[in-house]
């Protein structure tokens, strides 16, 4: 039916329709040489959404391959639906990071929904069972009735997927600025288990073997959505709507538990999921690993609407889908698992050797291109890069304490920063025990889940402190990697990989394609030294709002193995009489912290220095401390420093603490200098402990409860714990109320 | 004691039911899909919570025309313990095993979180290893888990014993309260918290475990009078 309404080849050309989907003139040049003639319109929609940002990474993969993706734990690294690492005795760990933050700007509950769903695809498209789900999170500040709206709605689409499909949301973390008002950022984490012999590829292997489609129907909902996530936002953008997918959880459900089902089935050759540019993408890129090519008949293709063309159907999309490439002749087993979970399962096409994606739909070949054009040989472009002067300007600013007139009060007004308070309203709407494998659950440093049968936990989070990154990129993107690596150390564990999501503004921008050369160039070598490769991930470019970019905001999710459920430890106090350390030196260091956005209001100056090599000593430590059993709590110090830090272990303890510093109050209390922890330890294990770390004794735990710190030798700090800890609990639901 | 985890499209605490059985428990159990039809073999039927059908038209309310309810009802009426935790109550209510009905959380949202419950009668087969009164830690995890019923209905509850638990600080706003209620015979028990989710000390509490403990010393105790 809109077949009819197509523009003709010639008039693509001549009217430059091409562009209104994201391909510029040079482009579609190629595209035409590629092709040896002109595009029709169903090919010109293939070549766009392939060649998108979001599918291609045509602005980012020269930066992509400066990441470490390597290491004897890495089983599978970038490129599939999920990066696998090995955790011995035959078992992975498979996980991925990936955004949604433009359909989450538009339609908040459906674009952050969305985003589980397809995060999970991803992972248990490997054959892996997702045992997890985290995010991270950015708004505009909450004082804005559209932030709120957009804050509330997001949490409950997280929630409300998640909860259903009966996945944990274990973890992660939300944070608030302005640079965020008219584009948050959603980015949603999946874990997945797997046993070594159980992982699959996306790959469209063995000429004349069977492509099915498998999962929900396809409808005309998220036409172009992968286009629409690789442009700027603007007022006109809330018309892209119908870009915007919608989520079936319990599809999703069915769906994940008959592809577990399938790949113990040695019909499988090849399972990919239909995210962005659903069919086209799964299939183009499926065949393209294999070296193949693919045909398909369009008719088959099971359909929730009625006169759907080629170019809807292939730009679709729709949730909840699956392409597979099974044995041929295997057909009627494979259907027969489907229709048990009363899915669809329908051959649509078979493997071909001639390296083309070739479409039929209503007896006519709607398409015929080169899957490798699609797929692996996207332009890819070196963008200008420039340092922005703010830069040079925040350098050239001299480290300053902020003034604080009362400390107490300065720390209540702190654990009232939406940033450091409580998230319990969010994760309270999260279902985080389902499986019941989660030992600690959200609000310590790192979310961990033991592994049922074993003596083995998993300890995973998501970290990034974009302010640092917008100071400055380089340093900013190594303290992401630390700041993760650090919460995993905390909780016992030892940093396998990370997966990444690369939040920015228009790489276009040479300043802005400044900050994302130099994030990575940071993340890099953080990787390195810790010793955590990159095992995959995703790029959101375009975060803008009218011409004005997010903070460069590239996400770090990270998992680390615990080697016994005995390392597992937290950030609360746990005994009246345990001796309280700070591991590492404190500078004079507020370029980006909270204490700086209270008292000014805005960010500006250097961010805290980094130094990788001591970063790694105090972290295996720590760690080697941890798995002698020395540490009652650890606990790392980030926003708003050592006094945070103490009043948030302190809170739900039960306990008080009292803590004696010298020096100047404001820096020992509030600086944010990196590479330290607050750990706690019994008394008979001081001296081992102080000879392993020659950490400084600050502290004691109290049976009292109050939160007392006293300063040059007077009191700067004496309230009941109680006290801070309805500042801040209270904070985020008294700012939605 | 061999117990049946009932398993719809959409549950998704079947694995946790089972293994709070099998590791826990050291029982006999099996998942028994939705379109089976025959339950003669076990002793006692675990619905576990999760979204039967995406909850979608009212939680429960399609997973109870599911062929293997009937079965579930000739259990029931046997004598046999049926436990429904969570989307398993909402079924045992949508199928009438249980008065009553569930409303949405007075907040409008999920709430997921440990909460404190008191044992209200610990006289049921499903309560007798705790104490009358005892304070035990359950987690909850739901977002219509308001319980609701006439006063006529509330009335005959108190009276014949038929609230086992209660909440003791009422997160949901159910009626009095209520966590859990028992039918009229006391062997078909509902509850919104998850025992199956607290067996196990390393995960926060093992203050459920008494419930399971419960069914089974009964079903032993039985069997020993009827051999």
């Amino acid at each position: 039916m809109s077949l009819m309404l197509e523009p003709a080849q010639q008039q693509i050309k001549d009217e430059k329709i091409y562009r209104e989907m994201g391909l510029t003139d040079e482009e579609f040049s190629l595209v035409e040489g590629i092709l040896g003639r002109l595009p029709n319109y169903t090919e010109l929609g293939l070549f766009s959404v392939m060649w998108s940002e979001h599918c291609s990474y045509k602005n980012s993969k020269p930066l992509l391959k400066k990441f470490p993706v390597t290491g004897e734990q890495v089983l599978q690294g970038p490129g599939e639906g999920a990066g696998i690492v090995d955790i011995g005795d035959g078992q992975a760990v498979a996980f991925k990071i990936e955004s949604h933050n433009h359909p989450s700007a538009i339609e908040p509950y459906q674009g952050a929904a969305t985003g589980v769903g397809g995060i999970i695809r991803d992972v248990f498209s490997m054959g892996a069972r997702p045992i997890a789900i985290l995010n991270s999170l950015r708004f505009g500040e909450l004082d804005s009735p559209r932030v709120r709206y957009l804050f509330e709605q997001v949490v409950a689409g997280i929630a409300g997927y998640g909860n259903c499909i009966g996945i944990p949301t274990v973890g992660g973390e939300v944070q608030f600025d302005k640079s965020y008002d008219g584009n948050p950022l959603v980015n949603a984490m999946c874990v997945g288990l797997i046993n070594h012999d159980e992982i699959q590829k996306g790959q469209a292997k063995g000429v004349g073997n069977t492509v099915m489609y498998v999962g929900a129907k396809t409808g005309r909902d998220g036409i172009h959505g992968a286009t629409f996530a690789s442009e700027e936002l603007t007022e006109d953008s809330d018309e892209k709507r119908p870009a915007v997918q919608v989520g079936d959880p319990f599809m999703e459900k069915l769906l994940l538990e008959a592809c577990l089902e399938l790949i113990k089935n040695d019909a499988l050759i090849g399972i990919q999921d239909m995210g962005a540019a659903g069919l086209t993408s799964s299939s183009a890129e499926m065949a393209s690993k294999a070296g193949s090519g693919i045909e398909m008949n369009l008719d088959l293709v099971p359909q929730r609407e009625t006169g759907m063309s080629a170019y809807e159907m292939m730009l679709s999309e729709s949730q909840e889908r699956m392409l597979i490439v099974i044995e041929k002749g295997r057909e009627a087993e494979i259907q027969e698992l489907f229709h048990k979970y009363d899915l669809d399962a329908v051959a649509v096409g078979t493997v071909t050797d001639d390296k083309r994606l070739r479409l039929v739909h209503e007896g006519n070949v709607v398409a015929d291109v080169p899957v490798d054009a699609l797929a692996e040989d996207a332009p890819v472009y070196h963008k200008p890069s420039k340092e922005p002067a703010y830069y040079r300007e925040f350098q050239a600013i001299e480290n300053a304490e902020p003034e604080v007139e009362n400390v107490e009060e300065t720390l209540h007004a702190l654990l009232k920063q939406p940033t450091i308070a409580s998230k319990e309203w969010v994760y309270d709407q999260y279902d985080y025990q389902v499986r019941t494998n989660t030992v600690v659950t959200p609000g310590s440093d790192a979310a961990v889940l033991r592994i049922r049968g074993t003596e083995k936990a998993l300890a995973m989070t998501t970290d990034c402190n974009s302010r640092y990154l917008y100071l400055d990129p380089e340093t900013g993107g190594k303290i992401a990697v630390a700041e993760a690596a650090r919460n995993i150390v905390c909780s016992g564990g030892r940093p396998l990989a990370i997966t990444d999501c690369l939040n920015f503004g228009s790489p276009d921008k040479p300043e802005i394609f400044w900050q994302m050369e130099k994030s990575v160039d940071g993340m890099s070598e953080a990787c390195r030294v810790l010793n955590a490769p990159v095992i995959g991930g995703n790029v959101s470019l375009y975060n803008e709002t009218n011409g004005t970019a997010v903070y460069p905001t590239p996400v770090v999710g990270m998992v680390g193995l615990i080697e016994n459920l005995e390392h597992i430890t937290t950030q609360s106090f746990k005994q009246v009489g345990d001796a309280v350390y700070l591991v590492g030196e404190t500078k004079t260091e507020f370029g980006g912290s909270e204490l700086q956005k209270l008292t000014a209001g805005e960010i500006s100056g250097k961010a805290p220095e980094l130094d990788l090599t001591t970063e790694l000593d105090r972290q295996e430590k720590v760690l080697t401390a941890i798995k002698q059993g020395l540490v009652q709590s650890a606990h790392d110090l980030a926003e708003g420093g050592l006094a945070v830090a103490l009043a948030e272990s302190a809170f739900g303890s039960g306990l008080g603490v009292t803590a004696e510093t010298e020096g100047s109050a404001v820096t020992e209390l509030f600086s944010e200098t990196q590479s330290r922890f607050l750990i706690s330890v019994k008394p008979e294990n001081q001296q081992a402990f102080e000879a392993l770390t020659g950490a400084k004794k600050i502290g004691e735990v109290t049976a009292q409860p109050v939160l007392k710190v006293v300063h040059n030798g007077s009191a700067v700090i004496d309230q009941p714990v109680e006290k801070f800890e309805e500042s801040w609990r209270g904070a985020i639901p008294c700012l939605l109320n | 004691m061999k117990f049946a985890v009932i398993v719809f499209p959409g549950s998704n605490c079947d694995i946790d039911m089972y293994h709070a059985v099998k590791d826990e428990l050291g029982e006999e159990v099996e998942y028994v899909w939705h379109d089976e039809a025959d339950l003669t073999q076990f002793d006692g039927v675990l619905l576990p919570g999760g979204f039967s059908y995406g909850d979608y038209l009212r939680s429960g309310s399609i997973a109870r025309f599911s062929n293997v309810m009937s079965e579930v009802v000739k259990a029931a009426e046997e004598g046999k313990p049926v436990l429904g935790v969570c989307n398993g109550f909402q079924i045992l209510l949508e199928a009438g095993l249980l008065p009553g009905a569930m409303l949405r959380n007075q907040g409008l949202k999920f709430i997921c979180r440990p909460v404190e419950l008191e044992v209200v009668n610990n006289e049921t087969m499903f309560t007798q290893a705790y104490q009358k009164n005892e304070r035990i830690t359950v987690p909850v995890a739901h977002g219509e888990g308001n319980y609701f019923c006439d006063a006529d209905t509330l009335k005959q509850l108190e009276a014949n014993g038929q609230i086992a638990f209660r909440y003791a600080d009422n997160p949901n706003g159910s009626l009095l309260s209520i966590a859990g209620i028992t039918n009229e015979k006391g062997n078909v028990l509902g509850m919104m918290p998850h025992p199956e989710r607290a067996v196990d000390e390393l995960l926060g509490s093992a203050d459920g475990l008494k419930l399971f403990q419960s069914i089974v010393k009964h079903w032993r105790d039985s069997h020993v009078v009827n051999a």
